[in-house]
């Protein structure tokens, strides 16, 4: 067997992934993406191993629901066939292992920094010469924005090659975000110091990462989660789908000088994260999601507030896209900008929404099912024009969904009033050199956790890959040949996180 | 949209936050097994004999009030800015809320910036959930441009700076820049616990905290993330209005 078929938050023992020779291991993961697009690779990551790289790489097929894993260990300063050359969707994975370990790719289409980490190989690459793609013009000219953005907003920096207003080129360089993420989930040995990291990854996407890193920690503790525990987790990630939809939309309707849509929807997400404030004391749902037990059980009263708060919120949340829609101002600015065709998205691995907003299905609620997702018959909202009015058609229609699951589920509650657990698990005991991957769909698209234990049952390797690793590349090839007046809509219509890609 | 009604607060200062907002914390005499209460914090944000809480490294995840439920309660009192270090640090057995010191303010932020305060953010490792919030204290709901506070996009048209995120290393020489470009007089506040102490990533060498270390603070404001009404009343307490 060249690769070990797991399940979505399943833990197996390390020793059960194939080490494979190289060539093989680059023969097997290559091909199993060839004419598959409904395969991707999910996490692809290397690690230090008794002197040399252990490489592991998890591609999860989507129809099959599961993920098959394979391994090869090679020397720390190999030179060695690149499985981008063959498929791009591998790209920064590569660019990844090359930057932390210092392996080379010869044929690497485009092997440059990730992050500028902090235990990078090469130290000598610092942030402030990052190797620009340039051009050497009397017609073109180049505009550098960033790191610091005019809005409050993370930083990052975009070097755009224009011909006058038109966008010939544009690479995003990141890396100033990064804190350390992953290296201090080795070093804080807590079970809430981790559970706090969690949480901070990407502060949008808390309940996400933090659903994900609870779940991977539980089956590495072999522990499972009750109906309630499920109920509570799947029902906060789609109060987050709701509360981000909405103000993305506001932020979409700014950036297009919609004065009236960017008041009316930033007031609309107002409610829903009070929401979260009513059930777990904070608006970004930090300190909702624990592992190994629910500090917030949902009851009654509460279902009973958030019924309210939906009723009020869905009339006015219509409302305000129907006009968003019949406007001819928004329209044209939406339509046709930033447009992606559904072989760029296959070609370079997207994920998430903005995978689907031309036709490409990637949605871990239906393909690996967690919490009770498979009890809902989940269709993804699928668009097919790759462009801006695209995504902002998915995120009013994830919106209307998420909020359809939620008044089913709520009416399909049980009657008993569940009170906080009295005593919870300070730590938990993880099985000794085993290999977990826990994935779940955020709101940008699929969120993957990583983790390997050593032989006394502590982390050794915790590796975490937001969704924004895969679509800010999506970014980089959408705004071409648009104007780049445009540039700041199409962004926010993606909204990617930058901590999120940093760690 | 008339039919939505007035969306806008009318008392920023008396307004009501709903739920169990984790807000500042009160800690009780109740005699407890102190090693274990220090020990539980994931940040070490509370010290013993007597016991207190740092709110400047609190990252309110509420695992001490439910180890500790008769000793450490947090209420939903959300204002909790001051421009003192030393004020962030919660006593056993005082139960007062949060207040600024008037003698370090210094005069011409009053005489300046009391009808109109323009600032520059900088997010420097913020992970997104402090900048949702300061975003939200412009939206019709909180619109602390009543006071005339608002962002700016050109640090050249800024009165101040606000720094979300420990500081990562690699936003280390982009904050300075920035922060050189405001003229003076210019006033630094630090939002969120990652900015006070670094929160959960203190201790990582990926950060760098000389900046915030070597400057004079006016404003610290906790939160994880801040809630939008503990920043407007920390800055209109600040300015004198």
């Amino acid at each position: 067997m060249s690769f070990i078929t797991i399940n979505n938050q399943q833990a197996v023992p390390l020793k059960s992934i194939p080490e494979l020779g190289y060539d093989m291991f680059y023969n097997i993961n290559t091909s199993l993406l060839e004419d598959h697009a409904e395969r991707h690779c999910v996490l692809y990551f290397g690690y230090r191993d008794s002197g040399m790289i252990r490489l592991i790489c998890c591609v999860a097929d989507d129809n099959l629901h599961n993920i098959m894993v394979s391994s090869s260990v090679v020397k720390s300063d190999s030179v060695l066939n690149s499985f981008s050359a063959k498929n791009f969707a591998f790209e920064k994975f590569e660019r990844e292992i090359h930057e932390n370990f210092g392996i080379e790719y010869p044929d690497h289409p485009w092997l440059k920094p990730v992050r500028y980490s902090e235990n990078r190989f090469d130290k000598s690459q610092i942030i402030k010469n990052y190797p620009f793609f340039s051009i050497d013009s009397e017609e073109l000219h180049e505009v550098g924005v960033g790191p610091v953005h005019a809005g409050i907003i993370e930083p990052g920096h975009f070097r755009f090659i224009c011909n006058g207003e038109q966008i010939l080129h544009l690479e995003i360089q990141l890396g100033y975000q990064h804190r350390g993420v992953e290296q201090l989930f080795l070093d804080k040995t807590k079970l809430i110091q981790r559970t706090v990291l969690a949480e901070s990854i990407a502060g949008d996407s808390a309940v996400g990462h933090t659903t994900a890193f609870a779940y991977l920690m539980e089956s590495l503790g072999g522990l499972t989660q009750d109906k309630e525990t499920l109920f509570s987790r799947t029902l906060a990630q789609e109060i987050e789908r709701i509360a981000v939809h909405t103000g993305d939309l506001s932020g979409i309707c700014t950036d297009v000088a919609y004065q009236l849509g960017s008041s009316v929807l930033g007031r609309l997400r107002t409610p829903i994260i009070n929401f979260f404030q009513e059930w777990c004391g904070n608006r970004v749902a930090k300190g909702l999601i624990r592992a190994g037990y629910n500090p917030f059980p949902f009851n009654k009263h509460l279902a009973e507030k958030l019924t309210k708060i939906l009723d009020a919120f869905e009339p006015d949340f219509v409302e305000m896209n129907l006009e968003l829609s019949k406007l001819p101002s928004s329209l044209s600015r939406f339509e046709r900008t930033g447009t992606l065709k559904y072989d760029q998205l296959l070609s370079i691995g997207t994920v998430g929404m903005s995978a689907r907003m031309n036709a490409l299905n990637r949605d871990i609620r239906i393909s690996h099912p967690y919490g009770i997702y498979s009890e809902v018959d989940h269709e993804p909202i699928l668009k097919h024009h790759g462009d801006v009015y695209s995504k902002v058609q998915i995120r009013k229609q994830e919106v209307l969904q998420s909020i359809a699951y939620i008044r089913k589920w709520l009416s399909q509650m049980a009657e008993s009033d569940k009170l906080p657990e009295l005593s919870h698990p300070q730590t938990i005991l993880m099985s000794p050199d085993s290999f977990a991957i826990s994935l779940t769909e955020g709101w940008r698209g699929e969120i993957c956790h990583g983790a390997i234990t050593n032989k006394a049952g502590e982390l050794l390797v915790y590796k975490i890959k937001d969704p924004s690793f895969h679509n800010w590349l999506a970014l980089a090839l959408s705004v071409r040949n648009n104007e780049i007046s445009d540039f700041p809509v199409i962004n926010k219509s993606f909204d990617l996180s930058y901590c999120g890609h940093d760690l | 949209m008339y039919h939505q009604g007035k969306q806008f607060i009318p008392d920023l200062r008396n307004a009501n936050v709903p739920g169990i907002f984790t807000g500042r914390p009160e800690i009780s005499s109740e005699k407890v097994d102190e090693k274990a209460l220090v020990d539980c914090c994931p940040t070490g944000a509370i010290n013993s004999g007597p016991e207190s809480i740092d709110l400047g490294k609190c990252t309110f995840c509420r695992e001490c009030e439910r180890l500790f439920p008769g000793k450490v309660h947090f209420t939903t009192d959300y204002r909790l800015a001051t421009n003192e270090r030393i004020r962030l640090i919660i006593k056993e057995g005082l139960s007062v809320p949060i207040t600024l010191n008037p003698d370090l303010i210094r005069k011409e932020i009053h005489k300046l910036f009391k009808g109109s305060l323009k600032l520059r953010q900088v997010s420097a490792g913020g992970d997104n959930s402090c900048e949702l919030e300061l975003n939200a204290c412009g939206n019709v709901n909180f619109d602390m441009g009543r006071y005339g506070i608002e962002f700016v996009a050109s640090p050249r048209h800024a009165d101040g700076i606000v720094i979300t995120g420990p500081v990562s290393k690699n936003m280390a020489e982009p904050l300075q820049i920035t922060y050189d470009a405001i003229p003076t007089p210019k006033i630094i506040i630090l939002v969120g616990t990652d900015a006070i102490s670094g929160g959960i990533f203190e201790g990582s060498p990926a950060i760098d905290r000389k900046f915030i270390e070597k400057n004079h603070i006016d404003l610290y404001v906790p939160g994880n993330p801040v809630h939008p009404l503990t920043f407007i009343n920390g800055v209109i307490d600040l300015l004198g209005i």
